[in-house]
């Protein structure tokens, strides 16, 4: 074994990155021992226009159409009031997440539209963004701690209940169904449950429910389960339009009538509900959801009082209804 | 003729290195911001876990196995660590404990290879499905946080803090990457790593205790693992239930841009650092650049093709 010249490579390598992380050490000059690297803060809001600003954005996913919706609509938004925008796709992992928002605070950004990937992994970085003194806003998903300027959301309680109760006036009272959830877990599945459990217990006969992760394919299998264990069943609430299409296809598939119910207004579930493949889904006004949380940025720097929770309403779309929600959210 | 006084510098072996330094160069020109204090703390940072679980992943590829399961370690780990601190166990403990039974699930590891004779590829594969499902079921699929993740110092330190205005993950990146070094290139636990790896017959037959030597790389292949779990717990303030999903992918990318084969017995844990710097420093590049996200994750493919092809062609042409 050559150990003389791995030692030799060691030792360039080790030389080499402890200068580096010394003048790092040396320049950043504060020498702290902590929790913070020491860079102050002021509760001030300096006066800017809009076309002064840089907006670093924090996207969760960008493989989910519903975000990508998002992110068009945030960035059309604030580049046609000039100003500048960075974005970042997290790619749904926390932790890049995270690393994301650091590269974007060191960018100096004057403000941060954050659409994080989990409330409790987003709350470091936002007290980050707070000692650098750079205003968060969070879009669709809160922050656990940490101070925020706004959380700009639909109502996802208010969407659940709504689906759960439209559920029973289509269906009648004590319907079979099923409800395919989202990722365990996650806010948004948690909340949308709540709200259509809140009605569905007592209500309607809920005979399976089961987790699909917000994702098409998963949904087809799970879908495809219970329709072997429940063939009787009369509707299904999806807790997002990924897993509302992925159903229709298993529904399809087994040449069975079920009344499905999405959640999100996507295109594609938008598509789907004018060819009859899935009944309804729950809008959600993405184009107000992004052009709010822009807003609250230019609010802000404004010095306007800004609404600590920003609740953007919900809206079910039909067969009735599809074309001019796709034309308000969508422009299409 | 490597015992001459002066050789010569011999420029293959600093590829990765000679590729980090060019790669760091661009970004700097394109954005100087890349080379500002605060963004070169953030980029080490940003490398630590993934360079502690490559740490590991070398003393395993080294002897032409594979860990797929660090990741599912790291969550496992992670999470009932955070669930003993929130507990009221002083944080300390808990993430001895929580580095432990990291060890513990490396030597599992171990002994599936040795005694349960199976590949360490389907061995890990199991294991990394196992502990996934385990983290899962005893976090029930939500987040373990608050409590006395936000209170206590030590545990928010470990991950956040500062000394000297160094990121404390950074100095325990250093200290691991201290002793994994002497460890693989100094003991004679070391060279019975590289001796497996270049043939594991000869070195069974040469009396190294093979069973031995592959459930201690295992056990500290975890033991790593863990180690970074704790170290992402602290810096979410959560412990996640799909935490280090695919880390392992980066770390088998860092090191084998590091110049380790996946035949085994060649590789250097220096290579692995710079391997684990090079992945950071695209990703933190790319996001200072504002390249678009799609196709940061081409060019990390294409940057990891390269690098190992560079490796392969200037090895083949010494030998």
């Amino acid at each position: 074994m050559n150990f003389k010249k791995f030692a030799k490579g060691f030792k360039k390598v080790a030389v080499a990155s402890s200068v580096l992380l010394l003048a790092g050490g040396l320049l950043a000059g504060c020498g702290q021992t902590g929790l913070s690297n020491g860079s102050g803060s002021s509760d001030k809001v300096e006066k800017k226009a809009p076309k002064d600003l840089k907006i670093g954005v924090s996207i969760s996913t960008l493989s989910n159409p519903a975000f990508v919706n998002l992110k068009n609509v945030i960035n059309d938004y604030a580049k046609g009031k000039g100003s500048k925008v960075i974005i970042s796709d997290a790619n749904n992992d926390t932790s890049k997440q995270n690393n994301d928002v650091e590269d974007l605070i060191t960018q100096k950004v004057d403000a941060l539209i954050i659409n994080p990937c989990d409330s409790s992994a987003i709350s470091t970085v936002v007290k980050k963004a707070n000692e650098a003194n750079i205003p968060v806003v969070c879009v669709d998903r809160s922050a656990d701690s940490g101070e925020v300027v706004s959380t700009v959301a639909s109502d996802n309680v208010a969407g659940g209940k709504m689906a759960a109760e439209w559920l029973v006036k289509e269906l009648g009272a004590n319907a079979k169904i099923a409800e395919i959830q989202g990722i365990p877990g996650a806010s948004a599945t948690r909340e949308r449950g709540k709200g259509f459990d809140s009605i569905g217990d007592k209500k309607l006969n809920i005979v399976s429910k089961q987790a699909a992760n917000f994702d098409r394919a998963k949904a087809l299998t799970v879908t495809e389960n219970i329709l072997q264990a429940h063939s009787d069943i009369k509707g299904i609430f999806a807790q997002n339009d990924e897993e509302a299409v992925g159903a229709a296809r298993a529904v399809r598939a087994a040449k069975k009538n079920v009344t499905i119910i999405g959640f999100d207004g996507a295109l594609a579930a938008l598509t789907a509900i004018e060819k009859g493949q899935i009944a309804a889904t729950i809008g959600q006004q993405w184009n107000k959801i992004g052009e709010e949380s822009v807003q609250m940025v230019y609010d802000h720097y404004q010095g306007k009082k800004v609404p600590k929770n920003d609740k953007v309403p919900v809206k079910i779309v039909t067969k009735a209804n599809v074309a001019e929600f796709k034309k308000q959210v969508y422009n299409k | 003729m490597m015992d001459k006084p002066k050789a010569k510098f011999d420029v293959t072996k600093y590829m990765a290195l000679i590729a980090l330094i060019i790669l760091a160069i661009v970004i700097t020109a394109l954005n100087p911001q890349f080379i500002a204090p605060n963004n070169l703390m953030n980029l080490f940072r940003q490398t630590s876990v993934n360079a502690l679980i490559a740490f590991g992943m070398t003393f395993v590829i080294l002897t032409s196995g594979i860990d797929l399961s660090v990741g599912s370690i790291l969550a496992l780990t992670g999470a009932i660590t955070a669930s003993m601190i929130l507990g009221g166990m002083p944080a300390w403990l808990a993430g001895l404990i929580g580095i432990a039974l990291g060890a513990v699930l490396g030597a599992i590891n171990g002994l599936f290879i040795t005694w349960g004779k199976v590949t360490p590829f389907i061995a890990t594969l199991a294991t990394m499905t196992i502990w996934r499902g385990a983290t899962y079921v005893f976090t029930g699929g939500n987040p373990i946080t608050g409590g006395k993740m936000n209170t206590s110092f030590f545990f928010q330190f470990i991950g956040q803090g500062y000394l000297f205005g160094i990121p404390f993950p950074i100095i325990i990146t250093l200290i691991a990457f201290a002793i994994c070094y002497v460890l693989l290139h100094k003991t004679a636990f070391g060279r019975k790593t590289f001796a497996l790896g270049g043939n594991e017959k000869a070195a069974f037959v040469a009396g190294v205790k093979t069973k031995k030597v592959l459930i201690t790389i295992y056990t500290i292949s975890g033991l790593l693992a863990a180690l970074a779990g704790f170290i992402l717990t602290s810096r979410l303030g959560s412990a996640q239930p799909d935490a280090g999903t695919s880390y392992e992918m980066d770390a088998i990318a860092s090191t084998v841009i590091g110049g380790a084969s996946l035949m085994g017995g060649k590789g250097r844990m220096s290579g692995t650092l710079v391997g684990a710097l090079l992945i950071a420093s695209l990703s933190n590049g790319m996001n200072l650049l504002g390249v678009n996200s799609f196709y940061q994750q081409i060019v990390k493919g294409v940057v990891i093709l390269i690098a190992v092809m560079i490796d392969s062609q200037t090895q083949k042409n010494r030998d």
